[in-house]
């Protein structure tokens, strides 16, 4: 038994801690108050590699493992989590499902692009009406004359509307108890993209509210199975909690680390803060949600990349997930804090994280869900 | 075209740098090692030399055990094999040592166009180039902020105080680079998942047919008679201007003799 991730993992977390130290760490503060989505720092991801750690070779990618992914998703989150999310749900919701349902024809169309970090793509599911309850989608699409015709309207869709943005899947009723994915390229007449919100936090990551109207596709844009949209999104939805747990572990260490420095330099009545008991167990506590945050996710990471049971791999992903982003908000809670009113200050960084945390509550399956997920999974007759 | 590069593993200059009193060497145990910064832009370079007129990149490392770290790093950017000479005779080396073991390493693989570094972070002297170039009777090019290779001429651009002289020598040929020249590249996951399988043969001086007993410390040509660690830092002098400020500092760096 072994709680080390390997030397070739060991030694791409300093590349990308090393890159986003340099490139991403400087500049965080200010596209957060920009709310600036740094297309050429996602560009560069994509020439790190970032993009195809998971994607065959084939495609571009490096046919690496999911472990791989999860420790650029936490150095990245460890330095800003508006970039952590944008490769996580570049690779999560925008690369995954066309790897795992596309048809090759659909994989040679959009793969090359997204791996290099040409271009992101966006997955619409949520809905005004369906988030959680995401098998409400009312989203409708009718097929006519070879064409999919897609009326309805997608909110908080992350990727989905930048000038890299190169295709929305989105979820739509294609009949009666029926729904599909289909993909959506940008540009496509009647896909309307709104202005981007304005969020609590992830100012530097690109979320939009989506339209269609009347918005014609070729028949051909089907993802996988028609009527198995729901299904598929599932499936793919666990890997997904495993890496916003991750970025979460990023965030949750970010806390440490700046909340160590300040306590060693901050003096009050003569001594540094970390000398009083009160500031000292804080940060105690602090190590302790890091390290338990890191080794469930690690642990979730490894049974996928071992290959064990779907059903073993939800239950570890929802536990981590749910841990994780809980942690991570009190770590949060805790780092400001020890920051006292510099904690409040933007010119701290962990006042952004303060206000990145929460989302990770909520966003791919909220706390609620996640709980849900376990009771079911422990064989509760939970509703 | 093949191409070598000389890299040093040296204590990152971001930690806190000390010497071992016992014996006035670099205490390497106290700072993390990385590849020596300017070594970087020289593995950069024979990267980009090698995507333009192909060949293979060795690295070449004198060092302890622990440079290994720094080699995988150097494969994992994209070259192909490494050369390794560790040998705990070399401990406290000095340039000339160092540049005599890299000489006859440089022997072994088979090379047109050898690249350093212009100086290392750790020792500063900026002579090795210099002194491999003399010990192998090959001619040196030094202080390049750009090089370019046509079949067997080197043309480089070499920094000078006032712009940059072209000079130009044929192969075999030493080359030393500035950070001016490029920018690194960082290893990608798929480069360092490469880099596990590549060769690094490791070499002691008995198989470079030197001496152990003419190498180490106790030979150096340089020493390190005494050291005292930096005084920290003195507090500033601020200046308040109550409308004389710029007389002040006149008068400030006048009495440092700078006016
Ligand atoms: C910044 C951002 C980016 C996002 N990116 C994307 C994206 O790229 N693609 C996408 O499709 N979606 C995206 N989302 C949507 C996100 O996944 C949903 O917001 C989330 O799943 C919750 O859905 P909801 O907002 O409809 O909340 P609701 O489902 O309305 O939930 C409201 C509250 O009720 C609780 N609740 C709901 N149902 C139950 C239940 N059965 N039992 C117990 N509690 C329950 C929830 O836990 C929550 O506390 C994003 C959201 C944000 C904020």
């Amino acid at each position: 038994m072994t709680f080390e991730l390997s030397e070739e993992h060991e030694a791409f977390r300093k590349v990308v801690r090393d890159f986003a130290e340099a490139e991403i760490a400087p500049q965080a503060a200010r596209w957060d108050k920009e709310h600036h989505f740094p297309v050429d720092i996602v560009a560069k991801l994509g020439e790190l590699g970032l993009f195809g750690l998971v994607v065959p070779v084939e495609y571009g990618g490096s046919d690496g493992d999911f472990t791989s992914l999860c420790v650029a998703i936490e150095e990245l989150g460890r330095a800003d989590q508006s970039i952590g999310i944008t490769l996580e749900a570049a690779v999560g919701l925008g690369i995954n499902p066309i790897l795992t349902f596309g048809t090759e024809e659909q994989k040679q169309q959009w793969l090359p692009d997204l791996v290099a970090g040409r271009a992101v793509a966006g997955f619409g599911l949520t809905e005004p009406e369906a988030g959680s309850d995401a098998g409400a989608t009312r989203t409708r699409a009718v097929l006519a004359a070879g064409e999919w015709v897609i009326n309805g309207a997608k909110s908080f869709i992350t990727n989905s509307g930048s000038s890299m943005t190169s295709l929305v899947t989105v979820t739509a009723r294609t009949g009666p108890d029926e729904i599909s994915a289909i993909i959506v390229p940008a540009g496509t007449p009647g896909f309307e993209v709104a202005p981007a919100y304005d969020k609590l936090g992830w100012h530097a990551s690109d979320t939009h509210g989506l339209t269609f109207t009347d918005c014609r596709v070729p028949e051909a844009n089907l993802l996988g199975t028609r009527g198995a949209g729901f299904k598929q999104f599932l499936a793919v939805l666990d890997d997904g909690r495993i890496a916003i747990s991750a970025l979460a572990v990023g965030l949750a260490q970010a806390c440490l680390d700046h909340s160590l420095r300040y306590a060693n330099e901050r003096k009050t009545f003569g001594h540094p803060i970390g000398s009083r008991q009160a500031v000292a167990f804080a940060l105690s506590d602090l190590a302790v949600a890091v390290e338990a945050a890191r080794l469930l996710t690690y642990k979730a990471a490894w049974l996928k990349d071992a290959g064990r049971s779907a059903k073993q791999v939800k239950q570890a992903a929802a536990i981590a997930k749910l841990h994780s982003t809980e942690a991570a908000v009190t770590a949060t809670r805790i780092a400001t804090q020890v920051f006292g009113g510099n904690g409040f200050m933007e010119e701290f960084p962990v006042a952004r994280f303060y206000r990145d945390a929460k989302i990770l509550e909520i966003g791919e399956g909220t706390s609620e869900v996640q709980r849900l997920v376990i009771a079911r999974g422990l064989g509760l007759p939970v509703v | 075209m093949n191409i070598v590069v000389l890299v040093k593993q040296v204590p990152d200059t971001e930690g806190d740098r000390k010497l071992d009193p016992s014996d006035r060497t670099i205490d390497r145990t106290s700072v993390d090692p990385v590849i020596n910064y300017i070594d970087e832009f020289a593995i950069e370079e024979a990267l980009r030399l090698k995507e333009e007129h192909g060949g293979d990149v060795t690295i070449l490392t004198v060092g302890p055990e622990q440079a290994t770290v720094s080699i995988r790093k150097a494969l994992s950017m994209g070259a192909d094999k490494a050369v390794h000479v560790c040998d705990e005779a070399l401990h406290g080396a000095c340039a000339i040592q160092t540049a005599t073991v890299i000489a006859k390493a440089l022997g072994t693989v088979e090379w047109d166009v050898a690249i350093a570094g212009s100086e290392a972070t750790d020792s500063r002297m900026s002579v090795v180039p210099a002194l491999v170039s003399e010990v192998l009777g090959a001619p040196q090019l030094s202080q390049a902020r750009k090089v370019s290779v046509d079949g067997s001429t080197v043309t480089i651009e070499r920094v000078t105080e006032t712009g940059f002289d072209r000079v130009q020598a044929p192969t075999p040929v030493v080359i030393s680079v500035v950070e001016k020249i490029n920018e690194p590249r960082y290893p990608s996951f798929k480069g360092i998942m490469a880099a596990k399988n590549k060769p690094i043969e490791v070499l002691d001086t008995a198989a470079l047919g030197l001496d152990a007993g003419t190498l180490g410390l106790v030979n150096a040509s340089t020493a390190v008679v005494s050291f005292e660690v930096a005084p920290p830092r003195a507090a500033g002098q601020v200046v308040k201007d109550e409308g004389d400020g710029g007389v002040k500092i006149a008068d400030y760096l006048a009495s440092k003799k700078l006016v």
